[in-house]
């Protein structure tokens, strides 16, 4: 396929901020809505009465979503314009909400915040402005909707900004991270194109700003990780002997001749061959589904990671980690779970639990238990060592699931401290 | 030698999807219906494996009511590449009484598959079945994990779904449960054909422009042969055509076209303002005809 730039991108905000409509809204802009596809919002608009399209009928696709006009779970939406593919999820903002915007946000490289000009700067937004911090994403978009019910006031406006800009001093983004656009979604006003009606506005459009985004300033390069999937052996006549290690390969690239340090054994080898399907390359990117063998027999396992042996992580049985709470079932000292870091699954024991972190930035109290959507500091014991980075240092290599031993849901999600 | 292989972000996410199947489950199977997008999965998964062979079998699904051009192909490829594989067929569950053929003027087997398609999990004793669905072809499967934990009756429950955190997958399940897995989720239409073509696969003739017999019904294409009902009035033409996606020949509507190389198809699609599914008699059936069928076993 085309190598056209991929922008994935999740938005953000509360209940009825507008999220479905302005996604709608994209794809309508874009030209991306198929005739049959507009044809069912126009009749369903019909139908119900409204005198507009209903934008959010595009993407609000369960039978309860439709019926009660609200978003249930996370959708990706896929459009394109001549330059860029992109990727949203339209992340929910009720009861799940910490769940769904971790979920969708974990694939995203920006978000998009809503903000009801009407409602201003709530409790939301703090919220979602705080999970976009934690999980470090490279850009956000602070998009000030329903203009239109304010008169597409420039007061209005400046007062968000000047609000949310109190959130992002205590944020660790930089203000070029940052960009704010008062927008309608409904009405279209500076989605693609300028709005008349908002003059004082001099910016980008919503679509022209998401054009400009370059995927490299949002992905982060740092020391190659490749955790080992799967062991290729093919055992057959042309490839009698072929250990090869599959995996996708994290952070930084690995080149033929590199000095590697397989773990948890630690023992050293070189690189000996790359292969990706029937080709054989010198030097891999990061990002890359491929399969090496190394230049000793060494005995490696799923679950294992081969790093470069001048860049050992730390490897450790015991961790601090931020998480996020994604199940009703509270997280209790005491309680068991697998661990799952990467592909590599240990079993972990909740030690103890320092704090729940208030999430618009105010600091944190004790607690004894995180609670569905709560985002807290917690301290582990592990079965085995995990070979780690922090979130901070290694974004691929410093995150984990919680499994529950019971039911086998995903019940949490952490952030290596 | 100095090359630097530069990865394709979407292919590189299905083929750790892939391994991550192989590795996670006892007996999984990949559904292949002939289709551009399972012979895409087939394309993947051999990457995904090189220089081991694919290491589980494909399972068809056979409605009885195929193209005969997507079975020769199928037969082909799985020679070519020696896969096993699994046939089973609707007409079975209809001769045992399990489910009912319908009748009249939009009588389909499609909605019958899911009940063989259940059987053969049942018999296989598969817990991951891989299918080529993507999240763009319609609005229930934009829903959709890209692990999908089903129950014992191959139930979706939408509304309970496991949240998918970066790309961790969690195929862990219980006794009877099973998994559906998609690698192609992310995949828009245009993606599969710009990959068919990079790649250079083989795809079924019915993909491309050829004469055929047609009449047109509620604005569609639809083939003229003994497994379609047709009312003595709508006429028969012959025509143009190929098909964007290939299922069973009693909801699959053709468009009209000219495009018989794979560029004139990337170029059609390009430009496309009509949506493959539109081209799925199925779905026509009501807004929510996806979400209901998935939700009680459907691929
Ligand atoms: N006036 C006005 N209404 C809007 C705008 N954007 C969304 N809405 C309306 O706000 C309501 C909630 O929108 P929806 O997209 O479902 O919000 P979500 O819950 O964030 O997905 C709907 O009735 C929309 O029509 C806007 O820019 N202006
Ligand atoms: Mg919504």
């Amino acid at each position: 396929m085309e190598n056209r730039k991929l922008i994935k991108i999740a938005t953000a905000g509360s209940v009825d901020d507008g999220k479905s409509t302005l996604i709608g809204r994209l794809l309508y802009d874009t030209k991306s809505l198929t005739t049959d596809k507009l044809e069912a919002i126009e009749k369903t608009s019909r139908q119900r009465g409204f005198d507009y399209l209903d934008f959010s009928l595009a993407t609000d696709g369960l039978i309860a979503e439709r019926e009660q006009g609200i978003t249930i779970d996370v959708a990706h939406i896929y459009f394109n314009t001549a330059k860029t593919n992109f990727v949203i999820a339209d992340t929910p903002g009720h009861v799940e909400y910490t769940r769904n915007m971790v979920t969708g946000a974990s694939t995203s490289q920006v978000a998009i915040i809503l903000i009801d000009a009407r409602k201003g700067v709530i409790e939301q937004t703090n919220r979602h402005f705080f999970i976009s911090n934690l999980l470090r994403l490279g850009h956000v978009v602070v998009a000030v909707n329903k203009m239109d019910l304010v008169n597409y006031d420039e007061d209005v406006f400046l007062k968000i900004k000047a609000d949310f800009e109190v959130l992002v001093e205590k944020s660790d983004f930089k203000t070029d991270q940052i960009t704010f656009i008062p927008i309608s979604a409904l009405k279209g006003e500076n989605i693609a194109k300028h709005s008349e009606l908002m003059p004082w506005y001099v910016g980008n459009t919503l679509l022209d700003h998401l054009e400009v985004l370059e995927p490299s300033d949002l992905h982060e390069s740092t020391v190659a990780r490749f955790p080992i999937q799967y062991v290729t052996r093919p055992r057959t006549e042309a490839f009698h002997d072929f250990r090869g290690f599959s995996g996708k390969l994290y952070g930084g690239s690995l080149k033929v001749g590199d000095e590697v340090t397989v773990l948890p054994s630690f023992t050293e080898s070189k690189i000996k061959t790359i292969h990706f399907f029937d080709q054989e390359y010198s030097e891999a990117l990061p990002g890359a589904s491929i399969t090496i063998t190394l230049e000793n027999e060494v005995n490696i396992s799923r679950g294992d990671m081969l790093v470069k042996s001048s860049e050992l992580p730390k490897s450790e049985k015991q961790i601090s980690a931020t998480i996020c709470q994604v199940n009703s079932k509270p997280l209790k000292v005491g309680d068991k779970y697998t661990l799952q870091h990467g592909i590599n699954r240990v079993l972990a024991k909740v030690e103890s639990i320092d704090s729940v972190i208030h999430t618009d930035f105010t600091g944190e109290v004790s607690a004894s238990q995180l609670k569905l959507n709560d985002i807290g500091k917690v301290n582990f014991r592990l079965s085995k060592p995990i070979h780690f980075d922090t979130y901070h240092d290694n974004k691929s290599n410093g995150r984990f699931i919680l499994i529950d031993e019971g039911s086998y849901d995903t019940v949490g999600v952490g952030f290596i401290d | 030698m100095s090359n630097l292989f530069i990865p394709n972000p979407k292919e590189a996410e299905s083929i750790h999807i892939l391994r991550e199947v192989a590795a996670q489950f006892e007996r999984p199977v990949l559904l292949f219906s002939g289709g551009k997008d399972s012979i895409t999965l087939v394309r993947l998964a051999q990457k995904a494996f090189y220089p081991a062979r694919i290491p589980f079998p494909l399972l068809h699904i056979d409605t009885g009511h195929n193209f005969p051009e997507t079975i020769e192909f199928r037969d082909q490829l799985v020679a070519e590449l020696g896969l096993e594989l699994i046939v089973r067929n609707v007409q079975d569950s209809i001769n045992q009484g399990k489910v009912t053929e319908e009748r009249g003027r939009y009588a389909s087997r499609n909605t019958l598959q899911t009940t063989t398609l259940l059987d053969a999990i049942e018999e296989f004793k598969f817990d991951a079945c891989i299918g080529g669905a993507r999240r763009d072809e319609e609005k229930a499967r934009a829903k959709e994990r890209v692990f999908s934990v089903r129950d014992d009756f191959g139930q979706w429950d939408e509304k309970n779904q496991r949240p998918e955190l970066f790309d961790m997958l969690n195929g862990r399940i219980h006794q009877g449960q099973n998994v559906r897995v998609f690698p192609i989720s992310n995949w828009t239409e245009l993606d599969v054909w710009e990959y068919i073509k990079t790649e250079n696969i083989a795809i079924p003739s019915i993909y491309f422009a050829h004469k055929r017999e047609v009449f047109f019904r509620d604005g569609m294409v639809w083939t003229a042969n003994e497994h379609v009902y047709r009312e003595s009035y709508e006429e028969v033409f012959e025509k143009m055509v190929r098909f964007r996606t290939v299922g069973d020949m009693t909801c699959t509507a053709a468009v009209l076209s000219e495009a018989d190389t794979l560029d004139a198809v990337v170029a059609e699609i390009r430009d496309s303002t009509i949506s493959e599914r539109g081209a799925r008699i199925d779905d026509k059936r009501s807004e929510a005809a996806m979400e209901s069928r998935k939700k009680v076993g459907y691929f």
